[in-house]
């Protein structure tokens, strides 16, 4: 127990508690004067996104919503902890989801067969995508940043192509809708009834194994570990024996099998098919969420829940008379925020522990001396 | 403590030397002097006013500047506007200000071209230009903080012209060193740091190297010395023809390493002498498999790894204490429990299998700061809190951690002080009897001759030179170092000016 308590030490955690809180506070004030500046009230609209966020059915769908946005933060976050922005992630969620939604209407066999085949071949698209990036970064040094972004602009081409009738896509019924083969029924995922609130998502679950295992390998294996050190210092990885280009190669490969993942619960539990209004940007949202949960398997979880909450209230605000656009502003001064705190609270802890080690060094070396004397 | 009792009086119009070992705390003096760190008593006068320096800026109003050993220049900037930047308040950035650069050359012969991109100019130019930079403004009083290290030998020459001139239009030169020929030659006063305090101040007219060698290294200090030999005849790393070339961004093919050969037995250390820059780092870096060699052999106790993984080698028993331990051997801001296994993730007790084995790291990270005096408040602190000796100690106690066959070790004791240096020559010399075999490089001559069995002498990518440690000086060996001699050097009784001139 004294061990724990050591180990635990009160002033980092007292530092960690620190940023988030300072964030907080801080983006509900900016919020406050924003809706100050439209005229209204801000205090009723907190007080209507609190009660209406709370609610039953608004907890279902914050969590629906967060299954998606959470397997968007991990997936950024991967590349994050190894120093890659992998800004392809909205990419290759989209393009995965389409070539798994073809596969998934094709199949005709049992539902735990084509689940996870739909499954699978979603991370194995993402993933391909994703090493487009990873190859050009290793082989020829083209930035992530850039191959990614151009990569986000042909997937939404050849979605676009191939998603007409005659392709891969065939016109709906009410004639207005082009969309790739619904899926049979068999291969739905599950779902959790809830009653009044609606329909909870399964591929929840698969989210938080994404999030366990996300915690285990890097934390726990030596495979992190090497990714870990890639991620804070390249030339020391290199001496202490990472081969830094497999690595770089390796994480873009499993970052875009996550990817693949985010367009699941869509596909799955809610929509059963690709259609042109598929969601779009996730991934962009998630590199938000990855930045607010600092690459955290929890933090993301927070993070994307809290993104589903914003989302769901601001909404019902527009009802409320407020302005729509209130959600952008939000979720920018949070994100913001958040980024701010951390780098603050990172310096001062930075600080506190050198000074701490300087005392601590001062006080052995009074103690030496006095023996030297005594 | 890295400072106390420092009594320093440089005249004006003079080149005044500052001596003294790695870590005497030259360094620190400098920095108190210059306003980036300030003193806890005692008075800086200048011009018979008493000031403080709050920080950098208050020094170069008081008309003294700085020229760090590490350039501060942008390299996709022209030599103007790295003149310029930071200081465009005083000429502008136009016409005036190339007036006043092409002044101030002149002036003092620096001859520095205004509008040459700076990532076109070489080492010595560069440095032509942080001392423009610190001239243009203002400063009467030029601190040099180690200029030579980086220099061949008819460029510090250059620079020794370039000094001399300052010094005929009255500037005062500040020039801190520890190559004792260098000092004697160029300076008007030597003033000697030891263990943080002055210990004298001579003039080098009336002074040999041996009596300024022995004033930095005094007597109580502890000598690197080895007792009894421990050399074996059993082989255990052999370099064999090593090459290695490098394109640089013009397109020239430039020979860093070639024709290395040698042989290090178990229980030797081979000592590596040498100007920086003259193909040690990319030596250390070929032999850890960081760099891929164009041609030769590298066998480590009869196995040929030239082209294997770092990894590989890593688990075969070499263990490595790199020459900057910021990029090479820390994660600055990971605990420094990961810092204990870095390096060595495949190793116990880091790892079972694939999965780390954190609570063994953790208990051994604590014996590694027992047992190598890591000064610490516990292991959770981040590597960037630590001072630079302690986490020296930190990586050469990690390195010894998994009893290596072969250390490679670039300067192990650079920024440690007295005591921990002793340490870990201590530690070296345990593992050394027990088969160890060491590569060392150094800059600190001393710790060459005392720790090595053996000693060469590189110079432009190549061994030039070999020595005996038992018999070489400092000064022979730092002759050779410049390239004046080569082949077998074999110590002369006479005084060691002598034995320079004879050299040459």
């Amino acid at each position: 127990m004294n061990k724990l308590t050591q180990r635990i030490d009160k002033e980092r955690l007292l530092l960690g508690i620190a940023a988030p809180l300072l964030a907080i506070v801080a983006a509900l004030v900016v919020t406050a004067l924003v809706i100050l500046a439209t005229g209204k009230n801000p205090g009723s609209a907190f007080s209507d996104m609190v009660t209406y966020g709370s609610a039953s059915d608004s907890q279902v769908y914050i969590l629906n919503k967060a299954t998606t946005y959470y397997l968007a933060g991990v997936s950024v976050a991967i590349g994050f902890r190894m120093n890659l922005f992998n800004i392809g992630v909205d990419g290759q969620y989209r393009i995965a989801a389409f070539f798994a939604a073809v596969l998934g209407g094709a199949l005709t066999t049992p539902g735990w067969i084509s689940i996870p085949l739909i499954i699978l071949c979603a991370m194995a698209t993402g993933a391909l995508w994703a090493a487009i990036a990873g190859v050009l970064k290793v082989t020829r040094g083209v930035s992530e940043v850039i191959s990614t972004i151009m990569l986000n602009s042909i997937a939404t081409a050849i979605i676009a192509y191939l998603l007409q009738p005659g392709k891969l896509a065939e016109l709906q019924s009410g004639g207005t809708v082009i969309s790739t083969k619904p899926l049979p029924s068999s291969s739905y995922f599950f779902q959790i009834n809830t009653g009044a609130a609606g329909e909870l998502w399964g591929f929840i679950v698969i989210a938080v194994v994404v999030g366990v295992a996300y915690w285990f390998v890097l934390g726990r294996t030596r495979f992190g570990f090497d990714l870990r050190t890639v991620g804070q210092s390249e030339s020391a990885a290199m001496a202490s024996g990472v081969s830094v280009k497999k690595m770089i190669a390796t994480s873009m490969v499993i970052s875009g099998a996550v990817a693949g993942l985010i367009g699941m619960p869509t596909l799955l539990n809610d929509s059963h098919q690709f259609s042109n209004d598929f969601p779009t940007g996730i991934g962009f949202t998630g590199i938000a969420i990855a930045l607010l949960g600092r690459n955290n398997p929890v933090g993301i979880a927070l993070g994307a829940l809290l993104w589903g909450f914003l989302e769901r209230t601001t909404n019902h605000l527009e009802f409320e008379g407020y302005d729509k656009e209130i959600l952008g502003v939000i979720q920018g001064v949070i994100v913001l925020c958040v980024v701010i705190a951390y780098e603050l609270v990172g310096r001062y802890g930075l600080r506190r522990q050198q000074q701490r080690v300087g005392a601590e060094l001062a006080a052995q070396a009074a103690t030496t001396q006095k023996q030297e004397v005594a | 403590m890295a400072n106390k009792d420092i009594d320093i009086t440089v005249r004006t119009g003079t080149v005044h030397a500052l001596c003294g070992e790695n870590g005497a705390g030259k360094s620190t003096l400098m920095k108190i002097l210059y306003g980036m760190q300030q003193p806890d008593e005692g008075t800086i006068t200048v011009n018979g006013e008493t000031v403080t320096f709050h920080n950098p800026a208050d020094a170069i109003a008081r008309g003294i500047g700085m020229v760090h050993q590490h350039f501060m220049l942008a390299d996709n900037l022209t030599v103007l506007e790295n003149v310029v930047l930071g200081a465009e308040k005083l000429y502008g950035i136009g016409a005036k200000a190339r007036t006043k650069i092409k002044e101030i050359s002149d002036a003092y012969g620096l001859n520095v071209r205004p509008d040459v991109l700076l990532e076109e100019l070489g080492v010595a130019d560069r440095q032509r230009v942080e001392i423009l930079k610190v001239l243009y403004r203002g400063a009467k009083t030029l601190i040099l903080d180690e200029p030579t290290a980086v220099l061949v030998p008819q460029e510090v020459d250059a620079l020794f012209d370039n000094l001399r001139e300052l010094k005929a239009e009255g500037l005062t030169v500040i020039f801190i060193s520890h190559k004792l020929g260098e000092v004697l030659s160029v300076a008007d006063e030597i003033t000697v740091i030891r263990r943080g305090t002055t210990v004298g101040t001579v003039e080098p007219a009336g002074t040999t190297p041996k009596q300024l060698a022995e004033l930095m290294v005094g007597s109580e200090l502890p000598t690197p010395e080895t007792q009894e030999s421990t050399v074996t005849d059993v082989p255990l790393l052999k370099i064999d023809g090593l090459h290695l070339s490098q394109t640089d961004l013009d397109g020239v093919e430039r020979v860093i390493l070639d024709a290395i050969s040698f042989t290090i037995h178990k229980g030797e250390v081979l000592g590596i002498a040498g100007v920086e820059g003259n193909g040690q780092s990319e030596l250390v870096e070929a032999i850890m498999g960081i760099r891929d060699p164009d041609a030769g052999v590298i066998t480590l106790d009869g196995t040929d790894i030239s082209h294997a993984p770092t990894r590989n080698r890593r688990e075969a028993g070499v263990g490595y204490i790199p020459e900057d331990r910021h990029r090479h051997g820390l994660l600055l801001e990971a605990p420094l429990w990961e810092n204990r296994i870095l390096g060595h993730v495949t190793e116990k007790p880091n790892s079972r299998g694939q999965l780390l084995d954190i609570k063994a790291a953790r208990t051994d990270t604590e014996r590694i700061i027992q047992a190598y005096d890591v000064r610490t408040p516990g292991i959770d602190v981040t590597a960037a809190s630590l001072s630079g000796g302690n986490q020296q100690k930190l990586i050469v106690g990690r390195e010894m951690s998994h009893a290596p066959k072969l250390l490679i070790a670039a300067h192990p004791t650079r920024g440690v002080d007295v005591g921990a240096q002793a340490a870990i020559w201590d530690h070296i010399r345990e593992a050394r009897r027990e088969g160890l075999a060491v590569l060392l490089i150094s800059a600190d001559l001393d710790e060459l001759i005392g720790l090595s069995d053996t000693l060469r002498v590189m110079y432009r990518g190549r061994l030039v030179a070999d020595a005996d440690p038992a018999t070489i000086t400092p000064e022979e060996l730092g002759s050779a170092m410049t390239g004046a001699a080569a082949g077998h050097l074999e110590h002369t009784e006479d005084s060691a000016e002598d034995h320079e001139d004879d050299a040459r």
